[in-house]
């Protein structure tokens, strides 16, 4: 054990800091105009920015190896040996300094990985280096309306016809379909095999003929995610990741990209100590909320679970540098940091009290309601990439060793 | 920057866990628990030959001088083996006597709690939730201390108590020996019968002071306090191992109960809290020795998490286990005993986070 901030370190963070003045002034940060504050872009700040000064300010981040650092630089990344020291330090200096950060979305945090471990090399070379600027936009053709948690039983397929795949069917709960450029799929392309041996990885370009979106709206109000129907779409006969057959299995090594995404303790960190901040500015009954007896319990109670989540995390990083098998730690972040990111959001509808009901928006609402939309998105987070209670199969089986129950 | 054990302390870690798995039955726990003292000199030696009881001891005093990591691994080896003992009050009087500016004390004290040869337990609390060390009710004048120590870990049968109160230069730590003038045990029935604990009164009776000032007081409460969590974690999870096993053999409607989802959920659930935890105790105790100004905020924090998972993961376990879970022959509920001291020594959960609520200056 060994978290101290050696002199090193330090040297380190002064180094970042100063990269960050350089790079990133006020008037890039005053370039763009800043989003809705109820949005998802303003939850994550700066960080999730594309424009061209974002892009110029990224290439120089990854040039120094702040960002991207477990991507080769041959396919644009950092490439820096795993220190989880120095890659908290980036992440702190960077969210300090709100700017644009390695970005979260499906494409660079899942997708890009996936095409490292499983792709061909010329799909790594074509894909990501613009994958993690921002340039390609991802989304994922996985859930189907017939295909939830048994994800295998997909049915849309693919029949080659010469050198192209033709591709017929309907994938849903599609997030970002609309703005997406490529869509990574998986598809049936041997109709008769056992189901998890009759699927294929797929990359479809999203501009092809036949493929039409239409927007889902969700609870929260907004339509981030979508339908998208396939009628004999063509795609070259190359488009596949790994093996034709083996899609299951590389679809595996990009849904632990997807738990590891989801199960990052950030968004419950960022909520909880926005929490503490609203606590101590708004009054109920005429005292601030922080000075509640109750919800100073709930909010140490609450970030008990926090801190487990975020030193699980390091423990995991450190793990992963040593090269050794984390066990069960590794495979309850998802549902443990999602439980507690609605259950940080829930202890802040309380705390605004009666204001609580107010809509996202409404003047009167605390932190303009920003909490009320954090509160019903993180059901996203707890449905994506497996909903709660597959989670709890993959760990009573695979961590506790219990029998799989009646599956076929 | 490295957040795990090291050899050393993985080593430390396994064979403790295989001395407790060999020498801690069942059979043998249910022995010392049923005992009048619920002291077993034999099994205290054997923890001392393994060096357990002077992991905090610095080597120059005959311990092996490691930090409060390392003690709390032990914690949670014993946890996990329900070991009856004083391992917790002892290695509280350790810290507190190794942090201590009176050498004379050190030399008669810490190589005799390294070796086994003398039995240390430490007196804070003073009823009624009181473990406040600015508002200590026990004084000291002319070196002689009086005073009630209504929780007592071993208090009965130990060689000497390091017991918090204050004098006119307010609060402090002085030792007391067995067998003073003036000091009354009253052994007390508690559900953890593996965790002992007497009241001591003490009506002038002879004490040499150890340490000045809260300050030093705190420190031993907080290492208390991570031992705690560590035990509590070990517990909770040789519980949740108990269930899981169980869960594969037993069969009921055809098929192992663990092939239930009702059942697998369940485990999972407890699997997905337990788990994360122990990381967070980890941090506690390495706060303890390296970061400072986090260490008491953290202890708080670790003592009040631990505590309540153990409690949920120990009744979920009986209930799991159904009949069986409930009868006294089954070993279960000698955790959940034990999760139920470690919720209430050293003061509740409530209590600690409305301390971590004013600590973070809330």
């Amino acid at each position: 054990m060994n978290l101290s901030y050696s002199a090193e370190y330090e040297q380190f963070r002064r180094e970042v800091r100063a990269f960050l003045e350089q790079h990133w002034t006020a008037e890039d940060k005053a370039a763009v105009p800043p989003p809705d504050p109820g949005s998802v872009s303003a939850a994550l700040g700066g960080s999730n920015r594309v424009d061209e000064r974002a892009t110029t300010f990224r290439l120089k981040a990854i040039e120094r190896g702040y960002l991207y650092r477990h991507i080769p630089k041959r396919y644009g990344g950092g490439e820096q040996a795993p220190d989880a020291l120095r890659a908290t330090i980036i992440s702190e200096e960077f969210r300090r300094h709100d700017a644009p950060f390695e970005i979260m979305n499906q494409g660079a945090a899942m997708l890009a990985p996936t095409l490292i471990e499983k792709g061909s090399e010329a799909q790594r070379q074509r894909f990501v280096r613009d994958t993690l600027l921002g340039k390609i936009v991802w989304c994922q053709g996985y859930s189907e309306p017939g295909a939830g948690s048994d994800l295998a039983s997909l049915r849309t397929k693919a029949e080659l016809d010469g050198d192209h795949w033709v591709v017929n069917g309907q994938k849903t709960w599609t997030s970002n379909a609309q703005e997406a450029n490529w869509m990574f799929a998986l598809v049936r392309t041997e109709p008769d095999a056992p189901k998890h041996d009759g699927i294929t990885y797929m990359l479809i370009d999203m501009r092809s003929p036949g493929i039409e979106v239409r927007p889902l709206r969700q609870m929260t109000g907004e339509a981030d995610f979508n339908e998208v129907f396939l009628e004999n779409v063509r795609v070259p006969r190359d488009s596949i990741v790994g093996e034709r057959g083996r899609g299951w299995q590389v679809s595996r090594s990009t849904l632990k990209h997807e738990r590891a995404l989801i199960g990052s303790p950030t968004f419950a960190r960022r909520t909880f100590d926005g929490i503490v901040m609203m606590a101590q500015a708004i009054e109920i009954r005429g005292h601030r909320a922080i000075d509640d007896p109750v919800f100073r319990n709930r909010l140490v109670e609450i970030e008990g679970r926090l801190l487990a989540a975020e030193y699980n995390s390091l423990r995991l990083l450190t793990a992963s540098a040593r090269g050794e098998d984390p066990g069960l730690a590794a495979l309850v972040p998802k549902l443990h940091s999602s439980t507690l990111a609605y259950d940080v959001a829930r202890l802040a509808m309380d705390m605004m009290s009666d204001r609580g009901c107010l809509y996202p928006g409404e003047p009167n609402a605390p932190a303009m309601g920003l909490f009320g939309r954090a509160y019903m998105w993180y059901f996203g987070m707890a449905i994506g990439g497996g909903a709660p209670n597959i989670q709890r199969n993959v760990i009573g089986e695979r961590g506790l060793g219990l029998p799989r129950d009646a599956r076929r | 920057m490295d957040f795990g054990l090291s050899e050393e302390q993985t080593l430390l870690q396994d064979t403790i866990r295989r001395w407790v798995d060999g020498e801690c039955t069942s059979t043998r726990i249910r022995t010392v628990m049923e005992s009048p003292t619920g002291h077993d000199p034999d099994l205290w030696r054997g923890l001392a030959e393994l060096g357990v009881t002077g992991l905090v001891v610095p080597a120059e005093h005959g311990g092996t001088g490691l930090e409060l990591l390392d003690a709390a691994l032990a914690a949670a080896a014993l946890g996990w083996g329900c070991v009856p003992g004083p391992f917790l009050g002892s290695t509280m009087a350790a810290v507190a006597l190794a942090a201590s500016d009176h050498p004379d004390e050190q030399a008669t004290w810490l190589p005799a709690i390294a070796s086994g040869d003398a039995l240390v337990t430490f007196a804070l609390g003073e009823g009624l939730g009181q473990w406040d060390a600015a508002k200590l009710g026990a004084t000291v004048t002319d070196r002689r201390i009086t005073g009630e120590k209504p929780l007592v870990p071993y208090g009965d049968v130990a060689d000497a108590i390091v017991v918090a109160a204050r004098d006119e230069d307010g609060p402090g730590l002085w030792i007391v020996e067995r067998g003073s003038a003036g000091i009354t045990h009253t052994p007390l029935k508690v559900f953890d019968m593996t965790r002992r604990v007497s009241m001591a009164t003490f009506d002038g009776t002879r004490a040499v002071k150890i340490a000045s000032g809260r300050a030093a007081i705190d420190r031993a409460r907080d290492a208390g306090l991570v031992l705690v969590a560590a035990d509590a974690f070990g517990g909770a999870a040789r519980c949740l191992d108990m269930t899981a096993k169980y869960s594969l053999t037993r069969e009921q409607f055809g098929q192992p109960i663990g092939a239930f989802q009702g059942v697998k959920h369940q485990l999972a659930d407890l699997a997905c809290d337990l788990e994360p935890s122990r990381a967070l105790w980890w941090y506690a105790a390495h706060a303890f020795d390296h970061l400072q100004d986090r260490s008491e905020r953290h202890a708080a924090i670790a003592k009040a998490h631990m505590t309540d998972l153990y409690d949920r993961v120990t009744r979920y376990a009986i209930e799991l286990h159904g009949g069986i879970g409930f009868t006294w022959e089954f070993d279960l509920h000698l955790w959940f005993r034990r999760a139920l001291f470690d919720r209430a020594f050293l003061g509740e959960a409530s209590w600690h986070r409305e301390r971590a609520a004013a600590l973070a200056g809330w």
